[in-house]
C-alpha cells in the first residue's frame, strides 16, 4: 500500500512539471502577445517595451521559466493586471465559495442519482426504466448556462421562492466568517436563520452544476446494478430466502457501489470547470466568477494563475480519489 | 499470396462488421431519433439562406421585443430587433461548423499519437501518455478559456481549443485499442507470415480500433457543441458581437430575462437538441458496435 502511494506521489511530479511548462508555453510561445493585448494595436514602442520588461518577457526564455517556476514555489503567482491585488491571495479568498458550491452540487448529485440508478436498474425494460434513461440523456445535454437561466427565471423571477443571486441576504451576515464556508460559519455561531437563509441560496447553484453529474451518476449506478444483479452471489442470496430489502442493500448496492464512487472521482473537473458557468449565472463570488471577470477585463494573470491553481488542486484531488479507491478496493491495491 | 491470404479474412470479417451494425442502427429507436435531431440541425445549417426570413445580422430598433408566433417573426425579436429565428438557423452554421472542425483535427491528431504510442511502445508510449496525463489533468473548459484567451477570439481559435480537449482523449482510446489488438488472432496471423510496420498497422490493426473512435466522435460532438457554446457565452466568443452564435445569443438575453424569457429559450433548445441528438447517435452506434452484442 505505501508503495502504491509513493508510486503514485511520483508521478505527480512529471505531471506538475508538465503542468507548468504547458501553461508556460502557452503564455509565451503562441502567436500572440500579452503585452499588445493588453496594449491593444497601436500603442506607442515606448509604452510597449516597458510591459513587456514589466511582464518579464524580454528576458530569454529559459530565464522566464526559471523565474515563473520560483515564483511558483514560493507561492508568488504575481499580481491582477488589473487590480494589481496578490493572485495567490484573492484565489485562496474566493476558493471556499466554489468548493462550498461544488460539495453541494455533488451531494445532490450523489442522494438523487444513486437511488433513480438503483430504481431504473430494478425495473429494467419497463416504462419507468425508459423515462429514466431518456431523463439522464436530456440532463447529461443540457448546458448549465442554459439550466441554469432556466431555473433562475423560473424559481427566482416567474415564481420568486429561492434566491437567484450571491451566497446570502447581507442582512443575515451577522455570524463571523473564520471557514467562509458559510454552511459551516453559520453552525459553529449556531445561527439557524443565517444557516437556512445560505441553504437558499445554495439551492439553484446546486441544482444547475450538479445536473450533468446525476445524469453520469445514475447511468453508471443502472448499469453497474444490473451486472450485479445477475452475479451468483445475489441469487444465493436470493434462494436462501433473503427479503428483497436486505438483497438490496447488503449485496447488490454496497458491490455495485465501487465503479460509482470512481465516477464521482472523475466528476469533480467537471464540477471546477463548471463552476465558471454556474458563478457567473447566479452572481456566486467564488473562483470560477473571479476568472469569469478576468476574461472580461482580459487579465491575463488572473486567468492563467487561476487555470493553473485550478488545474493543481484538481490534479491532487484525482490522486486522492485514486489513493482512497485503492484502499477501498483490494483488487486495486496489489495490481 | 502470403500478405494476401492474411488479408482476406480480416477484411471479410471487418465488413461484416460494420454491415451487421449498420442494419442494427436502422432499427435501433435511439439512433432514429438522435440521427433525425442531427439531420434537422444539418439541414438548418446548409440551407441557412433559404430558411431565414430575415438578416440575421442587421436589426431593426423599431420592432425590438416582437414576441414569438409574431407577424412573420417565427420566435420574435431580440433587443436589437434582429430577427431570432434567423439566427437559430445561422447559428446552427457556426455550431456545427466548429465542432466538426474540432473534432476533426481532434481525431487527426489524436490518432496520430496514439498510434505511435500503441505501435512502438517503450519510451515512445511513455512519452506520449505522460502528455496525454498532463493535457487531461486540466478540466475541458478551462483549457479552453485559456486557450482562447491567449490566442484571441475567434472561430479558428475556439476550434483549436476545443480540439486540444479532444486531442488526448483520442489517443489514449486509440492505444487502449492497438494494445489490445496486438494479440489478437488475425495480427498474430498476419505478423507470423511476414507482415511488418505500417502494413500491419494500418491494414490488420487500425480498421479494426475504428469502432471506440467513431462512437467516441460522435459523442465529441456533442460535448464540442455545448463547449463553444459556453465560450460564446462567457464573452469568448466570435470577436463580431452581432455574430449569430448560440452561446453569444443566450448571453445576450442574460439582463432582459424577466422581459423576454423566450430570447433564452429558443437557442437554448436548439443547443439541447443538437447536442441530445448526437449523444442519442453516440450511444446506439455504442451498442451497435460492440461485438458482444451481435447474434
Amino acid at each position: 500500500m505505501t508503495r502504491f502511494i509513493v508510486r503514485r506521489l511520483l508521478l505527480l511530479i512529471p505531471i506538475l512539471i508538465g503542468l507548468t511548462l504547458l501553461i508556460f508555453v502557452f503564455i509565451h510561445l503562441l502567436p500572440g502577445d500579452p503585452a499588445t493585448t493588453i496594449l491593444g494595436e497601436r500603442a506607442t514602442p515606448e509604452n510597449y517595451a516597458r510591459v513587456r520588461a514589466a511582464l518579464g518577457l524580454d528576458l530569454p526564455l529559459h530565464e522566464q521559466y526559471l523565474r515563473y517556476m520560483g515564483g511558483l514555489l514560493r507561492g508568488d503567482l504575481g499580481r491582477s493586471f488589473i487590480t494589481n491585488r496578490d493572485v495567490v491571495a484573492d484565489f485562496a479568498q474566493r476558493f471556499p465559495a466554489t468548493i462550498e458550491l461544488a460539495l453541494a452540487a455533488m451531494l445532490f448529485a450523489v442522494t438523487v442519482g444513486i437511488p433513480l440508478g438503483m430504481i431504473t436498474a430494478k425495473r429494467r425494460a419497463t416504462w419507468v426504466d425508459q423515462l429514466g434513461t431518456v431523463g439522464s440523456l436530456i440532463g447529461i445535454s443540457i448546458p448549465i448556462f442554459f439550466l441554469g437561466l432556466m431555473l433562475k427565471y423560473l424559481f427566482a423571477i416567474q415564481f420568486p421562492v429561492l434566491p437567484s443571486e450571491g451566497r446570502i441576504d447581507l442582512a443575515m451576515q451577522t455570524f463571523p466568517r473564520t471557514t467562509n464556508l458559510l454552511v459551516i460559519d453559520a453552525l459553529i455561531a449556531l445561527d439557524f436563520r443565517g444557516l437556512l437563509d445560505v441553504a437558499r441560496h445554495l439551492v439553484l447553484p446546486a441544482i444547475a452544476l450538479g445536473t450533468i453529474p446525476l445524469a453520469i451518476i445514475m447511468r453508471i449506478t443502472r448499469a453497474s446494478v444490473i451486472d450485479v444483479i445477475n452475479e451468483d452471489y445475489v441469487r444465493t442470496a436470493r434462494a436462501k430466502g433473503l427479503p428483497e430489502r436486505m438483497i438490496d442493500g447488503r449485496h447488490v448496492l454496497r458491490n455495485a457501489l465501487l465503479p460509482v464512487v470512481t465516477v464521482i472521482g472523475l466528476q469533480i473537473g467537471l464540477l471546477l470547470g463548471g463552476a465558471i458557468l454556474t458563478e457567473t449565472i447566479f452572481a456566486w463570488p467564488g473562483v470560477g466568477r473571479w476568472i469569469y471577470d478576468a476574461v472580461t477585463t482580459r487579465d491575463y494573470a488572473v486567468i492563467q494563475s487561476g487555470v493553473l491553481l485550478l488545474a493543481l488542486i484538481f490534479v491532487v484531488v484525482n490522486l486522492v480519489v485514486d489513493v482512497s479507491y485503492a484502499l477501498l478496493n483490494p483488487r486495486i491495491r496489489h495490481s | 499470396m502470403t500478405a494476401a491470404a492474411a488479408t482476406a479474412p480480416a477484411e471479410e470479417r471487418s465488413i461484416g462488421l460494420w454491415r451487421d451494425a449498420f442494419h442494427r442502427l436502422r432499427r435501433h429507436p435511439g439512433a432514429i431519433t438522435g440521427g433525425a435531431m442531427v439531420l434537422m440541425m444539418v439541414l438548418a445549417a446548409v440551407f441557412a439562406p433559404q430558411l431565414a426570413t430575415h438578416d440575421p445580422v442587421r436589426g431593426d430598433l423599431a420592432n425590438s421585443y416582437i414576441p414569438p408566433l409574431t407577424g412573420d417573426h417565427l420566435f420574435g425579436t431580440n433587443v436589437q430587433g434582429q430577427d431570432v429565428f434567423s439566427r437559430i438557423v445561422y447559428g446552427a452554421r457556426l455550431t456545427l461548423g466548429i465542432a466538426v472542425m474540432s473534432v476533426t483535427i481532434g481525431v487527426l491528431v489524436g490518432v496520430f499519437f496514439g498510434a505511435l504510442a500503441g505501435y512502438f511502445r517503450g519510451w515512445v508510449d511513455g512519452l506520449i501518455m505522460r502528455m496525454v496525463d498532463i493535457m487531461l489533468s486540466v478540466p475541458g473548459l478551462l483549457l479552453a478559456i485559456a486557450v482562447v484567451a491567449w490566442l484571441g477570439r475567434g472561430v479558428v481559435q475556439i476550434a483549436i481549443a476545443i480540439a486540444l480537449i479532444n486531442i488526448p482523449i483520442f489517443a489514449r482510446i486509440l492505444r487502449g485499442s492497438l494494445l489490445a489488438l496486438r494479440e489478437a488472432d488475425y495480427v498474430i496471423a498476419a505478423r507470423a507470415v511476414g507482415v511488418r510496420g505500417p502494413a500491419l498497422l494500418l491494414r490488420h490493426m487500425l480498421p479494426n480500433a475504428m469502432g471506440p473512435l467513431i462512437v467516441q466522435a460522435t459523442l465529441a460532438l456533442g460535448t464540442a457543441v455545448i463547449d463553444a457554446a459556453a465560450l460564446g457565452f462567457l464573452g469568448l466568443g466570435p470577436p463580431d458581437p452581432r455574430t449569430p452564435e448560440w452561446g453569444v445569443m443566450l448571453a445576450d438575453t442574460y439582463r432582459f430575462l424577466s422581459r423576454a424569457p423566450y430570447l433564452a429559450f429558443f437557442p437554448g433548445i436548439a443547443i439541447v437538441i443538437t447536442v441530445l441528438g448526437f449523444n442519442l447517435l453516440g450511444d446506439a452506434l455504442r451498442e451497435s458496435l460492440d461485438p458482444r452484442l451481435r447474434r
